[in-house]
């Protein structure tokens, strides 16, 4: 929207993506390479140049042969790009192969996934990529809670990074709050709110009256269609247990 | 310095270029040295309802290319001494509009005048960005519909983020409501939103309500601003918005049905 701005070459955005998992329960790298082989076979046209991250977590500490792990998966087609979960020792060893250490968030895969089938519909891809260029990124010497006490309108996003959001004014629909830990709305909830956008599945949102279009807490969301009327207009909090979203009316 | 007062909407045909007309007339019948610009290059409206649209050599992209200065520009309104009309351009388009243009001719006529009023094209995109950044005060037109209002408050929250007040940290633009094509009787039957429902989203300060009022298209065909026909309930509640707007305290009209005695339903009109 800046008119005197410069055409800029590119933009940094971040993008998620569903990738699948080569989750290694064993180290036999003879073996892994006869179960790869027979899996590939089956559908080889899926696994042609398709990144994958190989998954650590259950043979954590037990020292994995990269090199010929690489060397297999790449044999197969495959671009192996990271790993994840395991120890520092391992991680170390990965670099070496030029691979990722991917955040060990079993949380995010289930949000990604999540998401990915949201925007499936269609209905909010578009305004997605559109609004990320509005997202308003808090101060990040301000770690802790973030304070608005003005009514958030249509089409404006406020983020929280790192901390709380506390809204003072109403919340139109339209609108959508972001926050890495608790939101709290001490007026109407119109719009969209989502705590814990980084997988703390212990945030919870706040409101003192219920009118939301969206909830959703670690990626588990709900729509407005989903949310039981006898809930609409009432003060609430959200939050999850056993990755189910609860509503209780306080 | 001159306040700057700007139009806006978001959703268009709600009557931003009337309520330009008969706000720009209302304050300067009131004695204000008053300047109202069309913002809507490629699709000028504003000379029409002002009635000028016969006198127009120069335009607002004119000025602002420097192709004439503002006094060869500004067309002078044959009702009211106090009242200049600064038209659009009907051949360029919005991209002709530049914000270090726009500043200079808005400190220009800030310099000459009380109030200077832009009338919004409608959108959210670059004509009625332009219209809105350098605003001091913003009447936002809705209709009591649900879109108007979506659309009003989506532009609420452009002006409290991309206005020069917003950019420079400045106190923030005033906000006013200005609901317009009011209906009380299909209010009172349900399928028309109240005052309260829009506030209820809104909430801001209500500076009017206009009726729907069949003397608003009769007004703009004859190029006459709806606030010289006194008689008709929509110039009556213009003026209480110019009024309201200049600070007076007045209670709403034009809210309720009006209860019909029975002489009246037997002779009324």
């Amino acid at each position: 929207m800046d008119i005197a701005a410069p055409h800029s070459q590119f933009e940094l955005k971040a993008g998620t993506f569903t990738l699948p998992l080569l989750r290694l329960l064993d180290t036999n790298m003879d073996a892994m390479a006869e179960q790869l082989s027979d899996t590939v076979e089956q559908a080889e046209n899926f696994f042609h140049n398709t990144p994958v991250v190989i998954d650590l977590n259950d043979i954590s500490g037990i020292t994995v042969e990269f090199p010929m792990l690489v060397g297999l998966i790449r044999g197969h087609g495959m671009i192996p790009v990271g790993v994840r979960g395991g120890t520092t020792a391992q991680h170390e060893a990965a670099e070496m192969m030029g691979l990722a250490i991917l955040a060990d968030n079993r949380q995010s895969s289930r949000t990604i996934s999540r998401h990915k089938s949201d925007s499936k519909s269609g209905s909010r891809s578009n305004s997605q990529s559109d609004a990320q260029s509005n997202v308003v990124p808090i101060k990040p010497e301000a770690l802790t809670t973030t304070l608005v006490n003005k009514p958030i309108r249509s089409g404006q996003r406020i983020y929280a990074q790192g901390g709380d959001l506390v809204i003072l004014g109403q919340v139109s629909s339209g609108a959508e709050l972001m926050a890495d830990g608790h939101i709290h709305v001490y007026a109407p909830l119109r719009g969209r709110a989502l705590a814990g956008v980084k997988g703390n599945e212990n945030a919870r949102i706040f409101c003192r009256d219920l009118q939301a279009e969206l909830i959703s807490i670690a990626g588990h969301y709900r729509t407005s269609e989903n949310i039981d009327t006898r809930l609409r207009d009432q003060p609430v909090q959200i939050y999850l247990e056993d990755h189910i979203l609860r509503i209780e009316i306080f | 310095m001159a306040r700057i007062i700007v139009i806006t909407s978001g959703k268009g045909g709600v009557g931003k270029t009337t309520t330009s007309s008969a706000l720009a007339m209302g304050l300067a019948l009131r004695g204000h040295r008053t300047a109202v610009i069309d913002f809507d290059v490629g699709l000028r409206n504003l000379d029409l309802v002002m009635g000028c649209e016969r006198r127009v050599v120069y335009d607002f992209v004119n000025v602002l290319n420097s192709e004439a200065n503002l006094t060869q520009a500004l067309i002078k309104d044959k009702r009211c001494e106090n009242l200049f009309i600064l038209p659009a351009s009907q051949t360029r388009d919005k991209s002709s509009l530049k914000r270090e243009g726009v500043g200079r001719v808005m400190e220009e006529l800030s310099r000459g005048f009380d109030y200077v009023v832009c009338d919004s094209p409608a959108g959210i995109e670059h004509g009625a960005m332009m219209a809105m950044y350098y605003a001091d005060d913003a009447i936002i037109v809705t209709n009591p519909e649900i879109s108007s209002v979506r659309d009003s408050d989506r532009m609420l929250g452009i002006l409290a983020g991309k206005s020069r007040r917003a950019e420079t940290a400045a106190t923030p633009i005033r906000e006013y409501l200005l609901l317009s094509r009011y209906d009380p009787e299909r209010v009172q039957r349900g399928d028309m939103m109240s005052v309260d429902d829009v506030q209820e989203i809104l909430s801001l300060e209500l500076l009017g309500v206009v009726p729907e009022s069949k003397a608003v298209l009769t007004a703009s065909n004859a190029g006459t601003p709806i606030i010289l026909d006194k008689e008709s309930d929509a110039g009556q509640a213009y003026s209480d918005v110019v009024k309201r707007y200049l600070g007076e305290r007045l209670p709403h009209r034009f809210i309720e049905t009006t209860k019909k005695g029975l002489l009246n339903r037997l002779f009324g009109e």
